[in-house]
């Protein structure tokens, strides 16, 4: 049975119509991790499990790939940092145990920047991920190792999370499917924090059904988090068979500064959506650039308070072991909130939060998606990133946006640059419409196959 | 030397640990005292990685409570933030707390107070309540051989702060102030408040002000320092260690000094207060509003079905007391302030109002409070037995006459001194001699009839 490239519903037919065994399916992917991983570097922990239990549920012996910051109890949970190098969570984060109870087994934890603090996966304290499409190049980040891994095919699907672009944005760069919820929609709870009033954990996929499949399971209030949402969640997966017809809307705002060969690429993808039936009006909303500034105070704030925690007592490992990014960060962040500078920096930065919310709010009216490209540049080399101490941030210039207004997010692969490497697309959706942004990602899918980005990343890396 | 006078400034913070069923931001039982260390902890109150805070209602319920029986204005928007600072025993780095939205805040709290020196007469004076705000607890250090251990177990446990304006001027107000809102906790059920388990901590701020005698005008300026003393367990010790900072300060004061800034300890033995640290000028918590908890909001309703909560409180149990029950003012104030005391009277008062005959004893209720203040002390009795106490004490009982008869003869010859001065009219001899002929009798009479018989058989 060939499994190579076979997304999470294919394994699930084939699992239920018992035309292949849960066993075989776990012991190929691990293969494949063995075979592929010392040259990806995309996982940091992998989970070889001889003793399986009998599973149930509707992701019954669907292996998964975790990134490194969500507890996994009993498994090693580093974030990426030398601090938590010997920490074994006594206790499974809720993304996790959804997942597990849905049947789903882990196949191991996935590498990116340290702390979540990066957009290239280089701020790992244990080495970069490699870009599977092209060795010399980041897939981005910080959840760079969960797409790696799913562009390589090493795993079916990873979690990952987003504070702002970290799901997206190597979606993007590595031609996967990345879905950033909306914030509340998918509980935090066991995810190491990085900025807490961004945090959202999501999927990363081969096809937009597997990020509806898995949204399912994940999404939902949590008791265990006190900002998880009680709206309803929705029957994602069904939802995607009845095609909508949408008013897409475009801002001129966010085309600016973008690389040309991306900029056709998001031109195609609006002439095909409008041959699909849907309407294209042109919103403006505030520029990006308010967002980098606003999210870079608010973020390293909480990035200061939320590294506090590890002072030495607990975890093994003493402060001397935080790299320099989150050094930086937390000096930031604590600067911006002390006496005096608070008002000027940190509650200033929440007015003009309130502002960008109230931007995207008043869009919405107007129309029911807003369509960007998901990064304004493809895959950077290696060694880039550390030239400029804020180029995370203007790498996610396009990502921030709905990370602050916390709408959710789906980037999905649209073509490839003038190099060959992946390009993507967004589409943004109004606050808890995931089913929307599902809906017309599953359209452009079934439309033009994301022309053969997936097929074309996994066909490199052979059985 | 321009004459001056010395004004005394005093305000108080006062941690109340609640007594919820689980800790503020997690479900491991608040119950925590005597607990094998760190058996009542869980990701949350360990502050390991990942975990989130969601705050029990119940504390806020409590909160809004104890703010409403302080007189304080509810506020409808309130919200926790992070206040930072390093120390083992606080597991995140932050201790979450409330910063500039308390959940309540401009109460007061009405006294009748007054000098016992001077004996001046009882006045009122209304004390007002700065904010009254929710917070968790801290893991405990404990110091052993040089090594320092950390118990979590007190971890996230629900801790309500209440912070007085500095209306004090003196530490007799203050302990009156602290043994009314003691009461009033323990009159709400919302907390043990027993200061030697650490479940209600006090810490005053204490400095004086120098004011020029001369100047007419009253300065509203607060002393430019303020001395906080911390662990403190009685209300006995906040009064010395009061008297005894403020004796402190004014010396150095008269010398021309000023008392530096600083948290100072309080030894119990010595009866004196000693440095512990001085505090830095501005103290930088770097507060900031917690992200995991989302702001709260409570509607009128919501506010008024809390009230409607409230029990009656200790102003009210005392006019009640007085009024009703027709108590002098040192029982009726005793009985307020003992719970367990009081519980008692009431009890056996719903007794003794079923009792034709006891209820023909003058001031019955009043013997009843004082069988129970003065002869029940640290006995369970019932009310039924309480009653019985007293039916033996103040029915009038059968006396076999020519037994007392006997008695008196035998006290008379056996006490000629007392006899003598009684006759030299000394009336107070008498009581004395009415004393051994009871003890005789062995309580088989009443003390009006011996006291008869007495007067009889010496004039």
């Amino acid at each position: 049975m060939q499994i190579l490239g076979k997304s999470i519903a294919d394994l699930q037919a084939l699992i239920g119509s018992r035309k292949i065994k849960v066993k075989e399916v776990q012991q190929y992917f691990l293969k494949r991790v063995r075979k592929y991983n010392p040259t990806l570097n995309a996982f940091l922990t992998v989970q070889d499990q001889d003793e399986m239990s009998p599973i149930n549920g509707v992701l019954a012996g669907i292996p998964f790939a975790v990134k490194d910051n969500f507890c996994t109890k009993g498994i090693r949970t580093t974030a990426s940092s030398c601090v938590l190098d010997q920490f074994i969570p006594p206790y499974e984060s809720t993304v996790t145990m959804r997942l597990l109870s849905a049947g789903a087994t882990i196949l191991g934890k996935t590498n990116m920047d340290a702390w979540a603090h990066g957009s290239s996966t280089e701020t790992s304290d244990y080495g970069p991920t490699k870009n599977p499409w092209d060795l010399t190049r980041s897939p981005g980040g910080s959840s760079g190792g969960s797409a790696a891994a799913v562009s390589a095919y090493l795993t079916p699907a990873a979690i990952g999370s987003e504070t702002a672009g970290s799901i997206r944005q190597p979606a993007a760069w590595t031609g996967v499917v990345g879905l950033k919820p909306s914030y509340g929609r998918v509980s935090r709870y066991g995810v190491i924090a990085m900025g807490s009033s961004f945090d959202c954990p999501g999927p990363l996929t081969l096809t937009v059904k597997d990020a509806a499949i898995l949204l399912g399971v994940i999404a939902g209030k949590d008791p265990f988090d006190g900002t998880s949402s009680n709206i309803p969640t929705a029957d994602y997966k069904t939802m995607l068979k009845t095609k909508k017809f949408l008013t897409i809307g475009i801002a001129k705002e966010y085309m600016e500064g973008m690389e040309e060969s991306l900029k056709l690429k998001i031109e195609e993808s609006l002439r095909i959506f409008q041959k699909l039936g849907h309407r294209i009006k042109t919103v403006s909303l505030l520029s990006p650039k308010y967002a980098i500034s606003v999210y870079t105070i608010i973020q390293r704030a909480e990035v200061s308070s939320n590294l506090a925690r590890y002072d030495g007592i607990r975890y093994g490992n003493d402060r001397t072991f935080f790299a320099a990014e989150a050094k930086r960060r937390t000096m930031l962040g604590a600067y911006t909130l002390s006496f005096g500078y608070y008002d000027a920096y940190y509650k200033k930065a929440q007015k003009v939060r309130t502002l960008i919310v109230e931007d995207f709010k008043r869009a919405f009216k107007d129309v029911d998606v807003i369509v960007a490209a998901s990064t304004p540049i493809s895959a950077l080399k290696l060694g880039e990133f550390a030239k400029y101490p804020f180029f995370g941030e203007l790498m996610d210039v396009l990502n921030e946006p709905a990370a602050i207004a916390g709408i959710p997010a789906i980037s999905v692969p649209c073509g490839q640059d003038k190099n060959g490497l992946p390009v993507g697309l967004q589409i943004m959706g109004n606050y808890f419409d995931e089913a929307t942004i599902l809906n017309l990602a599953f359209q452009f899918e079934k439309e033009t196959e994301f022309f053969g980005v997936i097929k074309k990343g996994i066909a490199r890396y052979q059985d | 030397m321009n004459p001056v006078k010395f004004q005394p400034v005093i305000g108080l913070e006062i941690h109340v640990e609640l007594k919820t069923k689980s800790k503020m931001f997690c479900q491991c039982s608040a119950d925590y005292f005597g607990q094998k260390p760190n058996t009542i902890v869980c990701p949350v109150c360990l502050g390991l990685p990942g975990a989130l805070p969601v705050p029990n209602r119940r504390a806020v319920e409590w909160t809004i409570l104890i703010g409403q029986a302080l007189n304080c204005r509810i506020n409808q928007r309130s919200k926790f933030d992070r206040k930072h600072y390093f120390y083992p025993d606080l597991p995140k780095g932050y201790q979450i707390s409330q910063y500039d939205e308390p959940i309540a805040s401009r109460g007061w709290l009405k006294l009748k107070t007054q000098n016992s020196k001077l004996k001046t007469k009882e006045i009122e004076k209304k004390f007002r309540i700065h904010r009254v705000h929710l917070e968790e607890d801290t893991g405990k250090l404990i110091h052993k051989q040089g090594d320092t251990l950390i118990d979590f177990n007190r971890s996230g446990v629900p801790l309500v702060e209440i912070v007085t304006e500095p209306d004090f001027d003196n530490a007799e107000d203050v302990k009156a102030f602290l043994e009314e809102l003691h009461t009033i906790i323990r009159y709400l059920g919302v907390s043990d408040a027993n200061m030697e388990e650490g479940s209600m901590r006090l810490e005053p701020n204490i400095s004086i002000k120098v004011e020029s005698r001369k100047s007419k005008v009253e300065s509203n300026d607060l002393p430019k320092y303020k001395v906080e003393v911390k662990n403190i367990n009685s209300f006995r010790f906040v009064k010395q260690a009061i008297e005894y900072e403020l004796e402190r300060q004014q010396e150095l004061l008269k010398k021309g000094e000023t008392p530096i800034q600083e948290t100072r300890g309080f030894d119990e033995k010595k009866v004196q207060t000693y440095s512990q640290r001085s505090k830095e000028q501005a103290h930088d918590y770097r507060y900031f509003p917690e992200p995991d908890i989302p702001p709260m909001e409570f509607s009128n309703e919501e506010i008024e079905r809390i009230k409607k909560m409230l029990p009656v409180l200790p102003s009210s149990k005392y006019e009640q007391l007085r009024l009703q029950y027709k108590l002098n003012e040192p029982t009726s104030h005793h009985l307020t302030h003992n719970i367990s005391n009081l519980k008692k009277f009431e009890g056996s008062v719903s007794l003794i109002q079923k009792d034709p005959d006891l209820m023909k004893i003058p001031n019955i209720n009043q013997g009843t409070a004082n069988i129970i203040i003065n002869k029940t002390q640290n006995q369970n009795l019932s009310p039924s037995q309480i009653v019985d106490l007293t039916r033996a004490t103040y029915l009038p009982k059968e006396t076999n006459h020519s037994l007392l008869s006997e008695v008196i003869n035998k006290v008379i010859l056996n006490n000629p001194k007392a006899v003598e001065d009684y006759k030299n009219g000394k009336q107070n001899s008498i009581m004395f001699l009415i004393g051994q002929v009871m003890k005789q009798m062995k309580g088989k009479t009443d003390a009006m009839v011996v006291k008869k018989a007495l007067e009889n058989e010496l004039t």
